[in-house]
């Protein structure tokens, strides 16, 4: 076990090396725009544009580049400086990390709770009236759009616009004070960025428990003389709870980057946010930074996932 | 002696979207304390679903069972979910055909038989290990207090058949329904799984319903065997009558579709023709008649019943061919005659 964990610890150092050739290919060496004609300002003199490149080390040879990129990142975590405004990149990311953090395991316990209970009610009373409530319900979170969400959230329920001023509203995460005001803040971020987690995870696990209780093991545990309870919320959950853990770990790890439409909404100064701020002005040190970060994010939740499924699923043995 | 288990005009039916499929209709049998009766049949003669009924496995709301299933005094098809819930694991316990896929693959096989005891019987968990080690040493799992602690999948086939035994015995039930317990198992393990099913029964005293396709399976542990098809009881006997007598065309079809030792190497194995009938449009008259080569026109009409063979016999066959022209035929095919 140890030797597995050691072993996909290197290969997560290989996919991040990886993972920054990638980046820096994109926003260095391919044509999408030149960093120094960007920091330049508008309409820049050639000499400007020289002391520019210069001065980034744009004259020196990619390889070279591409080798400093890496030794600032991997050493010093340091990000490079905003093409808009010469700020380095790292303090304000790290800045911005603890409200998408706050903001996506929130949310993540919203809708793995809401997500299997729904699923476990569907499987239990399928083809009831109640199943296809639910299920019809889940298909709406499904195709409602985030932004569309949020904003219609905002409409009905915010303390400040809001029709019936329940919960606060937009940019109450700035200004709220300690653990409690800032959670009280992201009530509807939360609601808003889980409803389609949830529909899809109750719909998930609503098959795979309908599934798990086909198997011949659930005839066993029933002809065994347990109670209809234990057979689905133990023997069954078990089987049918353990794939939810893989994608709920992907899901956690892509929203590191970011929920980039629900933190926009909501005026949460996360990732996703300045992530935003940095493409409206198309600032590539930023977004670089960022998307190194939503990379590192997805790489340790996978890491994670296999490690604890190897725990979960005991045939899995490297 | 009361029968321990006795049932009676049992009839299982599913509503589904294609119709009603009359899976059970119309069966009756009996099982006295520590016998074993043998029920054989291919697959969809409604074997399985008249065994799961008795424990109460096919309560659905698309299913409707009708007839009486007596056990031990009490009537079971009219007890509520939560009595018959206690009589399942501990009066009644069941063991199935694929042994990998009927333990769950992610709980040592120990919690899975301390639960089949903690389930009905109010003892420590150090007790109910206990039990479950004596249980699996009783069963042949070498080093039982080892093996406990390991998972369904570190089994061989013929190993997991032996812990599924262990869980079902695990509260000493009156009645052990086997289904199918040897087909998905290796030739040589089934022998031995059928020699530790007999061995157990004799030692603890256990009735057993043996639920099979193979006939060679009852041949070895069955005192009586009922010959089912397309949800009926076709031919019911003791095992030495039901082999040297038989008097249902269907039970000819089986016994000369199965190879034997003791006789001629150019003896040729004779397959049934055809399939089981659907069991939402059964076939007017005999339901065997479209495949029976000794199907009579009144055969086709009259759906015959299950009756002695003789006054007082008891020996049953459902069969509209009169006894004389029965005894005659297995006469002749026993002598090498071939009516195909």
């Amino acid at each position: 076990m140890a030797f597995y964990i050691v072993k996909r610890l290197l290969w997560t150092v290989v996919l991040m090396v990886l993972i920054s050739a990638i980046t820096f290919l994109l926003f260095y060496v391919l044509p999408t725009a030149d960093p120094a004609a960007l920091r330049a300002g508008r309409s820049p003199s050639p000499e400007t544009l020289a002391l520019i490149r210069e001065q980034l080390g744009l004259d020196r040879p990619l390889i070279e580049q591409f080798w400093s990129f890496l030794r600032d990142l991997f050493l010093h975590f340091d990000l490079g400086n905003s093409f808009v405004n010469n700020e380095p990149v790292r303090p304000t990311l790290l800045d911005r990390i603890p409200a998408t953090l706050f903001l996506v395991f929130g949310a993540a316990i919203v809708w793995v709770v809401v997500g299997v209970t729904i699923g476990i009610v569907s499987a239990v009373f399928r083809g009831t009236i109640w199943d296809r409530i639910l299920m019809g319900g889940a298909l709406l979170a499904i195709s409602a759009p985030v932004y569309w969400l949020g904003l219609i959230g905002l409409f009905l329920f915010s303390e400040d616009i809001g029709k019936f001023g329940l919960l606060p509203g937009s940019g109450a995460y700035q200004d709220a004070d300690g653990v409690l005001g800032q959670a009280h803040a992201l009530v509807m971020p939360w609601i808003v960025l889980s409803a389609a987690f949830a529909a899809v995870y109750a719909r998930l696990l609503r098959a795979n428990l309908l599934e798990t209780l086909s198997e011949d093991y659930i005839r066993t545990a029933r002809a065994k003389g347990l109670s209809e309870r234990r057979v689905v919320l133990q023997h069954g959950l078990r089987s049918a709870g353990t794939p939810i853990v893989t994608v709920l770990g992907l899901d956690i790890g892509i929203l590191f980057g970011g929920a980039i439409l629900t933190e926009t909404v909501f005026n949460i100064p996360g990732v996703g946010r300045y992530a935003f701020e940095a493409i409206s002005r198309g600032d590539l040190a930023t977004i670089q930074g960022t998307t190194v970060f939503l990379a590192l994010g997805v790489a340790l939740m996978s890491l994670l996932v296999d490690i604890i499924y190897a725990f979960l699923d005991p045939r899995v043995r490297y | 002696m009361a029968p321990l288990l006795e049932v009676a005009d049992l009839k299982v039916h599913f509503r589904t979207d294609d119709g009603v499929v009359q899976a059970v209709d119309g069966i009756s049998y009996s099982v006295q304390p520590g016998q074993t009766l043998g029920i054989v049949g291919e697959s969809g003669s409604g074997k399985s679903v008249s065994s799961m009924t008795v424990m109460g496995l096919t309560r659905s709301p698309k299913s409707d069972i009708s007839g009486t299933v007596t056990f031990d005094g009490r009537d079971l098809l009219s007890a509520s979910n939560e009595e018959l819930r206690k009589v399942r694991g501990n009066d009644i316990a069941m063991i199935f055909q694929d042994p990998l896929s009927s333990l769950h693959p992610f709980y040592k096989i120990g919690k899975q038989l301390m639960e089949a005891v903690r389930t009905h019987r109010d003892v420590s968990k150090a007790q109910a290990r206990d039990r479950a080690v004596e249980m699996l040493g009783l069963v042949g799992i070498p080093e039982p207090r080892r093996r406990i602690d390991s998972y369904p999948h570190e089994f061989s086939g013929g190993m997991r058949q032996r812990v599924m035994i262990a869980m079902a015995l695990m509260n000493d039930p009156k009645l052990l329904i086997a289904d199918e317990p040897t087909t998905a198992l290796d030739v040589t393990v089934q022998a031995q799984i059928l020699k530790l099913i007999k061995k157990l029964q004799t030692e603890l005293g256990t009735a057993v319903v043996m639920i099979t396709h193979d006939l060679g399976v009852v041949a070895d542990v069955a005192d009586e065997i009922a010959v089912m098809y397309a949800g009926r009881i076709v031919e019911h006997a003791d095992k030495r009558t039901l082999f040297d007598a038989p008097r249902h065309p269907y039970t000819w079809g089986l016994l000369r579709s199965i190879p034997r030792l003791d006789t001629a190497r150019d003896h040729v194995l004779v397959p049934i023709p055809g399939r089981p009938p659907s069991l939402i449009t059964k076939p007017s008259g005999c339901a065997f008649n479209p495949r029976c080569v000794y199907a009579t026109p009144e055969s086709r009409t009259t759906d015959p019943v299950l009756l002695p063979t003789a006054p007082g016999s008891g020996h049953l066959v459902a069969c509209t061919l009169s006894e004389e022209q029965r005894a005659s035929t297995w006469k002749g095919i026993v002598g090498g005659e071939d009516p195909a």
